[in-house]
């Protein structure tokens, strides 16, 4: 597990396609970020810039091939790790869109992934206290325990189960794909702060991946990077998205379509 | 989870209408079909229905709108294997039975009988066996002759077992052909749980008829565990009584082949039938569930859930799941799933489901039939939590079979079968990309 301090998670000139053949599409061109425990990197981008892309990348999910450039973690091959091995390494993501596993009961499987990732079944009693506790702390109803992951949960109930994941299974760094969206204000304000708790409890890195600023008001970002494209084009301090809440992507896209025609 | 074919399909209210060849009303379905208990109620009158319904296009519904029946063998040809009933069965594992001689062989018999249940057997003249459904194959209609009598279970009216009546057959791994013939006869207002427990090595066509009577609640409880080496058929029918409820639950695991017929058949208004089934067919099994479910009195409910699952080449399953509301049989209310996880390359799972409505005055109808692989984000999701690959697809398919499973009413049993499952599921290859090659036929009458 992961208290650990000093982990840090680095991709360099990341390239990656989907598709297959003719079908063959460059979505990543070259990504680079280093994101170290304890930090929180915030990606911020339009839509179909890339940024799930990124994040089940790093995760292993097998649509996407990596095509170039490498991810380490403490300097480890990410890449060449199966999609279990990364997350027993210490990788976590929040999915934008969480799975629905009809048959496996949210506490079988919290339990099951939690034996995983630590090396030995978790003692039943602190287990459950600590599932209850997190779950409390989330606003979730105890009967989420007893219902089959993900299946006719609502969207924001996803969210929740996602990031009470993250609590439970204190990975090293969390991938947050678009946690944000589809929240109403109460629960933005209940997820952002189990990301906090997680934050303040370990060392945890977290890479936000957003298309909004709004979450940033609750969990509060060391770095943002705009992604267009399937590259980070600028990067900053928190300032930086307070210029994209009163600008937008605008300029970032125009600039990018501007450099396209170059190379065209 | 299964996601190559999925098509929920639910329907209520006036049937379309479409001509309807006419019937003949087969002698021993329905009509003649009471449990001795019950009178038999006036559900042969169903003559040419108004229509058919029809929603699927004009694909033929593979199954006939009546079903021929009758007790002697030689009302039947002598199957080719081309016939409806018999296309997806291979001939080579079935022929030793259609073409097996009368034997003493038997099956070995372990019983436990609750307090007040009765096991008898009766003679091949004796009036019950008169008074049972028909067979509905040459296959069935064998068993009938030549079982020569059947082993009788009775339950007295009003009983309440405190346990299962349970039968452990036993095949003994005899060259000879096993020929058999259950009936069980649960009085009005009963409540009793019957298991079959199957096991062993045979060459087995085993008849079973339950007659539900009025108001009862019985639960059939079907497993076959066979050994390899094994061919098991059967026709199964159930005759529910008025307002009776009759559930039955077949868990097919073992055996080279095992073909099974279920029928169901009211005698009256307000009955219910749940039919339930578990397979998991591996390397060369076969595996055949065919129902029939006849809506021949008003105000009747059946809910069918089958799911199996497959691994290994030529794993081999078939579920065909017909329908019928006639005319009578207003206030109906249907509805029939199966589905099949298909988990290795070189498996294959046919479905079909066949709905026929001959009455616009009906609650609900409707069928869903789906057949899928492994699906792979769901195996993401779990192994981007840490958990590998093998146990992400036992978590499944254990999920998959256990809400099934876990509604039979013998816990014990229940609890033994998923661990067959797991067992069954340590088997499992790596997780290579794998092909499938599924065929689902979906016809809708
Ligand atoms: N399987 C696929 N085949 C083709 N294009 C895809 C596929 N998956 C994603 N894409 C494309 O990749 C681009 C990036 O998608 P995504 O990473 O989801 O963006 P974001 O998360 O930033 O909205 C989009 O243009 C999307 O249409
Ligand atoms: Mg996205």
């Amino acid at each position: 597990m992961s208290e650990t301090t000093g982990s840090v998670l680095e991709i360099r000139d990341l390239h990656v396609t989907v598709g297959e053949g003719d079908e063959t599409k460059e979505i990543l061109r070259g990504v680079d970020l280093t994101i170290r425990s304890g930090e929180t990197h915030a990606i911020m981008g339009p839509n179909g810039s890339g940024k799930s892309t990124l994040a089940y990348s790093i995760a292993g999910h097998p649509k996407y091939t990596i095509t170039g450039g490498t991810v380490t973690l403490d300097g480890e091959d990410v890449l060449a790790m199966t999609v279990d091995e990364r997350a027993r390494a210490g990788l976590f993501l929040a999915m934008q869109y969480p799975v629905e596993v009809p048959g496996v009961s949210v506490s079988n499987f919290l339990r099951t992934a939690a034996t995983a990732v630590t090396g030995t079944a978790p003692k039943l009693r602190t287990w459950v206290k600590d599932v209850r506790t997190e779950m409390e702390a989330l606003e979730m109803d105890a009967a989420f325990a007893e219902r089959n992951v993900n299946e006719g949960f609502s969207g924001g109930e996803k969210k929740r189960h996602e990031i009470l994941q993250m609590g439970l299974l204190k990975p090293k760094m969390a991938i947050l794909d678009e946690t944000d969206s589809g929240l109403d204000v109460d629960a933005l304000r209940v997820v952002s702060e189990g990301v906090n708790r997680a934050k303040a409890n370990s060392s945890v890195g977290v890479l936000l991946i957003t298309h909004y600023t709004r979450i940033l008001r609750y969990i509060e970002p060391d770095f943002v990077h705009v992604f267009v494209a399937g590259r980070v084009v600028e990067e900053g301090g928190k300032e930086l998205a307070d210029k994209l809440e009163a600008e937008g992507y605008a300029s970032y896209l125009k600039a990018d379509a501007d450099a396209a025609a170059a190379i065209a | 989870m299964p996601e190559n074919t999925d098509t929920p399909d639910t329907i209520a209210g006036p049937a379309e209408s479409a001509a309807l060849a006419s019937e003949l009303f087969a002698p021993g379905v329905g009509a003649q079909a009471g449990p001795p208990t019950t009178p038999a109620s006036d559900t042969g009158t169903a003559g040419a229905g108004p229509g058919s319904h029809s929603h699927g296009g004009p694909t033929p519904t593979g199954s006939p709108a009546e079903r021929f029946s009758s007790a002697d063998p030689d009302d039947f040809a002598v199957v080719t294997g081309r016939e409806e009933q018999w296309r997806f069965t291979p001939m080579k594992r079935v022929r030793p039975l259609l073409e097996g001689a009368g034997s003493d062989a038997r099956l070995e018999l372990t019983t436990d009988l609750p307090d007040g249940v009765e096991l008898t057997t009766v003679g091949a003249d004796d009036p019950l066996l008169a008074g049972l459904p028909e067979p509905v194959d040459r296959l069935a209609a064998l068993t009938r002759v030549n079982a020569g009598g059947a082993t009788v279970v009775r339950i007295p009216a009003e009983a309440q077992l405190d346990r299962p009546v349970t039968l452990s057959l036993r095949g003994t791994g005899s060259a000879d052909v096993v020929w058999g013939q259950t009936v069980v006869e649960v009085g009005r207002h009963a409540a009793a749980t019957i298991v079959l427990d199957h096991s062993g090595e045979a060459k087995y066509s085993g008849g079973v008829v339950v007659l539900v009577g009025d108001g009862a609640h019985v639960e059939l409880v079907s497993v076959q565990e066979w050994a390899p080496g094994t061919a098991h058929g059967g026709q199964y029918d159930a005759v529910v009584g008025r307002d009776a409820t009759f559930r039955q639950a077949v868990v097919t695991l073992g055996g080279d082949l095992v073909r099974l017929v279920s029928n169901v058949h009211y005698t009256g208004p307000g009955g219910t039938a749940e039919l339930s089934g578990v397979y998991f067919a591996d390397e060369t099994q076969h595996q055949e569930h065919r129902l029939w479910v006849d809506h021949s009195t008003p105000n009747c409910t059946s809910n069918v859930v089958y799911k199996g699952a497959l691994q290994g080449e030529q794993a081999h399953t078939v579920w065909v799941g017909d329908v019928r509301i006639r005319p009578a049989a207003t206030g109906t209310e249907t509805y029939e799933l199966n589905r099949n996880l298909v988990l290795t390359d070189g498996a294959r799972a046919d479905s079909v489901p066949n709905l026929e409505i001959e009455t616009g005055e009906i609650v609900s109808a409707g069928h869903a039939s789906a057949t899928g692989r492994f699906d792979d984000e769901q195996l993401f999701y779990l192994c981007s939590r840490g958990i590998d690959a093998e146990t992400a697809r036992r978590l499944v398919v254990r999920g998959f079979f256990a809400d099934v499973v876990q509604k039979i009413a013998v816990p014990e049993l229940a609890d033994r079968l998923m661990g067959t499952i797991e067992q069954r599921l340590g088997a499992l290859p790596g997780l290579e990309e794998q092909d499938v090659e599924v065929e689902s036929e979906l016809q809708p009458a």
